[in-house]
């Protein structure tokens, strides 16, 4: 990107003056290096979202910002329903509350270590993977309307884990709001065989080890120790989220102008928060969000299987689960009033800072666990959200690496049996039934996840705590 | 001669469709759709697809015909690589041909989550036409 067209605020804070139909800045948090490593076009999109109705204080992009459609990956924004504000479609994304959750195995790498090949494949073998994986849950109707409607809380109920869980997922695990009657058949089809399958792409399931420690008070607080081995997984709403996002993206483009939504670019369809289109989409993208929930919590249990039958003593105990694709209302201060606002992250992480209401009890004195997934080669990072993040980003950090270039140029520079090869005489086990798959996403592919960690650190969009380092990684 | 291709962008994948015709472009763009996750020329015309799309304009029936082959993709855990496209009046009918996902056979590297309307375009070009947009991986 290029800097002249950005006014500097600090070492980490970059303005784009409110100008023509901006309602609001632009305000992107980087270091100079991961600013100039952004497509132009993150400028172009933080610039446009700056445009819509019902706005609050800025357009703001995530250190490990990229070229979306419509708002950046690693956007965040919000908007007042009172004042015109809009949802956004685009503003979500397709992979409706696409996140990360982590889980302690209370094992030490030096147990898990001379098992990790196996673990690795029994791993790949319980959790279905990759293009043309099938469930092995299928849904009736009211049992998919169950699960849109209550999410993990659901699956928890069907015996995918404990209520213990529930305490450690945005919203106790169930979304309020969603209507599983704003769902489509078509969406409710592309579901039916995909409950607890992983995808494929940047989705994954890895075997991790906490490799370094930042912030011993913070780590203490998370139960995260030295060496300790966690599991993380990475995945989302899976076809119903694709499908609804699908739908909308063409409904708002159609309908958005004919509500009076005027937009400088039809990818930011969106609909006034105070329409039917608006309302239908939050009931459906609410739906979507428990889905994600709920198939992060029955991989979860696919997960405690194989860890109890490969090592006995092992306790999966559950740390935190964030979305990184959502858009929820929630309170935030404007100036000298409070507001009730619609804020949307896409490819950005919610991130309370201590004392927030709606952490959990066992957080709220230090802040809120934030996840931020790598690369199968580099590492994963957990951070603790800030006081200071509400004011700076309503309460939102970054959610991962961020490409650094096109899969093309990835499948062009890497063969998937070289990154394969190469990971594993690192120690690091890679199971995918798609060589070309983990080319496209080799660890090179990615920028430097510790650069972008480090700017939200910087930033105080949140803090680091812990580095935690792969051990085995599954993907599809 | 009818072509197709992908172009960049950042997270994601661009397809393009090159034809004489609009309905050839909006051929060799499903190819190039199949092309973003395993080789077309692997996929065998065994099964066939019936689809059909209706958009008030050609570039929201791009779209419309790309997501539609995603859904089919999706629900029949299927490929495809042979097209037949008929567009008359903003409505489009089509065959897909293709076959089962077989994992070894395919190596399908990612799944399609769905067409945006980033870098859409239906557009005459000295070929003919072109139609083109992001999808989303």
């Amino acid at each position: 990107m290029d800097l002249t067209s950005l006014v500097r605020k600090s070492e980490i804070e970059w303005w784009i003056p409110a100008t023509g139909a901006m309602r609001v800045p632009g305000v992107i948090y980087a270091s100079e290096p991961l600013v100039l490593g952004m497509d132009e076009k993150v400028r172009e999109q933080v610039t446009n979202v700056a445009t819509l109705p019902g706005i609050q204080r800025a357009s703001y992009a995530m250190p490990d910002a990229h070229w979306g459609y419509g708002f950046p990956i690693g956007g965040v924004a919000a908007f007042d329903p009172d004042e015109g504000g809009v949802v956004s479609a685009g503003g979500v994304g397709f992979d409706i509350s696409c996140g990360v959750r982590a889980l302690h195995t209370g094992l030490t790498s030096e147990a898990v270590q001379p098992l990790t090949r196996r673990l690795a494949t029994e791993l790949s073998r319980s959790v279905p993977a990759g293009v043309g994986s099938r469930s092995r849950i299928e849904l009736d109707d009211a049992e998919l309307d169950a699960m849109l409607t209550r999410g993990a809380q659901w699956a928890v109920d069907r015996g995918f884990g404990f209520k213990a869980d529930l305490d450690v997922i945005e919203e106790h695990g169930c979304m309020p709001g969603a209507d599983p009657a704003c769902v489509s058949e078509r969406a409710r089809r592309r579901q039916r065989n995909e409950m607890g399958t992983l995808g494929s792409g940047n989705h994954y399931l890895e075997v991790q080890r906490v490799a370094e420690i930042y912030d011993e008070p913070a780590a203490a607080a998370f139960g995260l120790r030295l060496d300790e081995v966690l599991v993380s997984i990475h995945c989302g709403s899976r076809g119903l989220g694709h499908q609804i996002g699908t739908e909308f993206l063409k409904e708002m483009a159609i309908e958005g102008p004919r509500l009076g939504v005027s937009v400088p670019d039809r990818e930011l369809a969106c609909a006034p928060v105070h329409s039917e289109l608006g309302a239908r989409y939050l009931g459906a993208m609410r739906a979507g969000i428990n889905c994600a929930l709920a198939n992060r919590q029955i991989i979860t249990h696919f997960v405690r299987q194989v860890f109890a039958d490969l090592f006995p003593s092992s306790r999966l105990v559950l740390l935190y689960d964030v979305s990184h694709n959502t858009c929820k209302l929630e309170e935030h201060t404007c100036g000298p009033v409070r507001r009730s606002l619609f804020v949307h992250r896409k490819g950005a992480t919610r991130a309370l800072g201590p004392g927030h209401p709606d952490l959990p009890e066992v957080f709220r004195e230090i802040g809120q666990p934030v996840l931020i997934g790598g690369t199968m080669g580099t590492a994963s990072y957990v951070l603790v959200g800030t006081r200071e993040s509400e004011a700076r980003s309503f309460s939102s950090s970054c959610h991962g690496a961020g490409r650094a270039m096109s899969r093309h140029e990835a499948l062009r520079r890497w063969k998937g049996s070289e990154v394969i090869h190469a990971l594993g005489a690192r120690g690091i086990v890679v199971k995918s039934p798609s060589p070309r798959g983990v080319a496209e996403e080799a660890p090179g592919a990615y920028k430097d996840v510790g650069a972008v960690v480090d700017a939200a650190d910087q930033a105080g969009l949140s803090r680091k705590v812990a580095r935690l380092e792969p051990m085995a990684c599954v993907k599809g | 001669m009818p072509h197709w291709e992908h172009f960049a962008h950042d997270a994601d994948i661009g397809v393009a469709g090159v034809g004489p015709t609009k309905a050839e472009a909006f051929r060799e763009a499903a190819i190039a759709l199949t092309a973003v996750v395993a080789d077309p020329g692997a996929v065998l015309a065994v099964d066939t697809v019936a689809i059909a799309c209706k958009a008030p304009t050609d570039e929201l029936l791009f779209v419309d015909w790309l997501n539609a082959l995603v859904f089919e993709m999706s629900v029949r855990s299927m490929l495809f690589s042979e097209f037949s496209v008929h567009i008359t009046d903003g409505e489009l009918t089509a065959e897909a041909r293709g076959e089962r996902v077989d994992p070894v056979r395919h190596e399908p590297a990612v799944e399609i989550k769905g067409a945006t309307v980033t870098a859409l375009r239906v557009e005459p070009v000295a070929e003919g036409w072109r139609a083109q947009c992001v999808v989303d991986v």
